[in-house]
């Protein structure tokens, strides 16, 4: 890959599935079996975006939205229908031997491990398969149980261990050919915080000591906040956003909470003026005040009200995707 | 192709299927008892097919002996090799793990036919080999270096044809999902391989050579092991295992291309 040229470039790439139609009931499924009704689904549809060498890019979008399609594009599992698409310098499609050994895909409700033998064995399926001898192997599983606190795991087989160490016994055996570009789908999907919080580490720990890639997927927004400045949002198979997460934040949302603490009660005609009131408790009062009016509107609330204490936030990123989200669902149903 | 690379990894895939296996030792010996059971039964067949008449479609019995341990030695090679990996395809297809096969920088084809290693179908191979050489014995047919050497090619070419057959229904499952039902018919469409082609009625023999070939498998390797192999048969044989085995690449290629992975 000559240098200076982006990890991962897609133009207008597209993705359509043909699926067969069946309609409810015993009649339907005859009909079904004797002449099937096909209709083309457009998972993925003209998305571009450029990923430098190194980035950490979340990827963000409902279910459906063409999250796992991408990532299967990318990792050429899957051929696109349109577009185009280099990822390390490779055409993924093609799955060329050099491409697959730099890149890797981490599954949350997949797994490769072997479920009745320990970790190790599957890891030195891996080792021989990616052609790494076994002095090499050592040094990198020690290194890489090291970054993940993995121990005596991997000497107990995989059915006996928990949810959190399996998955970190799965990301040792993903990246034990060291790729330079990681995809993941869902890494924490089902860990609790306490493992989240390990996987998340060792990822921003990968990306760092290694200089790797990574574009993840992940429904709890804690790991795109803490990996990612980047986020890609796709929505109904299109890009909606590519940029900063705040950036998407002030793009959904063009308003800021103010939470005000009071020393007296006011009634609540008293702040209509100053933004939407959405909640109103004696001394609290919560406001929802226009991001271009913040400093004069603050400005104005210090001086017209005795305020003990104010607040201001970004209304949560979750609660912005989940309304962005249900107006299209009531919009596709119009 | 690297084959260094490629030895590694099957000795690696072998010695973790063995481990796996290990973990059931009655296994072991259950497969025993069936082998021991399915022979017996064969034999017993056999011998009401020869009772009253001294061969069956013109061989003897102690021809016809040499036929079932070939397909008895086929028997057990599907079930070392090509049970436990074939199957297992329709089962990565359906869960999506065929991803993870498809990212490994080593030939999907390769991964899928060759991952685990069953000992359990060792007894059957053991089993096959001493009927193959009591028959041989019995029959009193010369026994000479070039029908060994041109029986265990048709032996070989035998195996392959079975396996390409079993592998391509096995990818159909790319479009179909659920195939099991056709590699279960395919298995047991062999067992008609337990009795010379010749002893079947002329439609059925038909349909043993040309559309499912089991006289490759068992009956022309066992005329080439008596000495009285066929030159044509043999280049016939020879020809559509090497036919199959191409075949079977460019199919799992074409079908590849057709794979859309299960949704997560």
């Amino acid at each position: 890959m000559p240098p200076n040229t982006p990890m991962i470039t897609a133009r207008g790439l597209s993705k359509t599935f043909r699926v067969a139609e069946k309609q409810p009931g015993f009649q339907g499924t005859l009909r079904h079996l004797i002449r099937r009704r096909h209709r083309d689904v457009a998972a993925v549809s003209g998305v571009s975006f450029v990923i430098e060498a190194g980035e950490m890019v979340g990827f963000l979008g409902p279910n459906g939205a063409g999250k796992t399609t991408t990532l299967k594009m990318l990792s050429g599992l899957i051929h696109p229908t349109g577009g185009e698409l280099s990822v390390a310098g490779f055409r993924p499609e093609r799955r060329q031997r050099a491409f697959l050994e730099q890149i890797t895909l981490v599954m949350g409700n997949k797994q490769q491990l072997i479920w009745d033998l320990p970790p190790l064995d599957s890891i030195r399926v891996n080792a021989a398969v990616y052609g790494i001898d076994a002095m090499e192997t050592k040094r990198r599983i020690s290194e890489l149980a090291d970054m993940l606190e993995l121990g005596e795991e991997l000497h107990r087989p995989v059915r006996k261990l928990s949810l959190g160490q399996r998955m970190k016994a799965e990301l040792l055996a993903s990246l034990l050919h060291r790729p330079r570009v990681l995809f993941l789908d869902e890494p924490t999907l089902g860990l609790d915080v306490t493992a989240q919080a390990r996987v998340r580490d060792f990822l921003a720990d990968y990306n760092r000591r290694f200089g790797a890639t990574v574009l993840l997927t992940s429904h709890y927004m804690g790991d795109i906040t803490a990996l990612c400045e980047r986020v890609l949002l796709i929505h109904q198979g299109q890009l909606f956003h590519d940029g900063e997460l705040e950036a998407l934040t002030s793009r959904l949302a063009p308003f800021r909470q103010v939470r005000l603490e009071l020393q007296k009660a006011y009634p609540q005609a008293a702040f209509e003026c100053y933004g939407t009131v959405e909640s109103h408790q004696e001394h609290q009062v919560l406001l929802l005040v226009n991001r271009e009016r913040l400093t004069e509107t603050v400005a104005a609330l210090l001086t017209r009200f005795p305020v003990v204490d104010l607040e201001v936030n970004d209304p949560p990123i979750e609660d912005l995707m989940r309304s962005l989200f249900s107006a299209a669902a009531v919009s596709d149903q119009a | 192709m690297m084959p260094h690379r490629y030895a590694a990894t099957l000795r690696r895939f072998w010695i973790s299927s063995l481990e796996s296996e290990s973990e059931y030792q009655l296994n072991l010996v259950l497969e025993c008892l069936a082998v021991v059971g399915n022979l017996a039964g064969s034999v017993f067949v056999l011998s009401l097919l020869f009772s009253g008449q001294s061969s069956l479609g013109g061989w003897s019995w102690d021809e016809a002996l040499v036929v079932l341990g070939l397909y008895t030695l086929l028997d057990g090679f599907t079930s070392c090799l090509l049970q436990p990996n074939l199957s297992k395809i329709v089962n990565h297809v359906q869960q999506g793990t065929l991803d993870f096969v498809l990212l490994k920088p080593i030939d999907s084809q390769f991964w899928l036919s060759l991952r685990c290693f069953s000992p359990w179908g060792c007894p059957g191979l053991i089993a096959g080999l001493i009927l193959v050489a009591t028959g041989l014995r019995q029959s009193g047919a010369p026994i000479q270096a070039h029908s060994l050497l041109l029986g265990g090619a048709l032996v070989i070419s035998g195996a392959a044809i079975l396996y390409s057959l079993w592998f391509s229904l096995a990818a159909l499952s790319i479009w179909f999902v659920k195939v099991w039902n056709a590699t279960e018919v395919l298995r047991y469409t062999l067992v008609a391989g337990r009795y010379p082609v010749s002893a079947y009625p002329p439609a059925l023999r038909l349909v043993f050579v040309f559309v499912l070939p089991v006289a490759f498998m068992t009956t022309v390797p066992s005329q080439a092991l008596l000495g009285a192999g066929s030159w044509h048969w043999a280049a016939g044989s020879l020809l559509m295992a090497s036919g199959s085995l191409i075949a079977s690449r460019w199919f799992w290629r074409f079908a590849l291309r057709h794979y859309t992975s299960a949704s997560s």
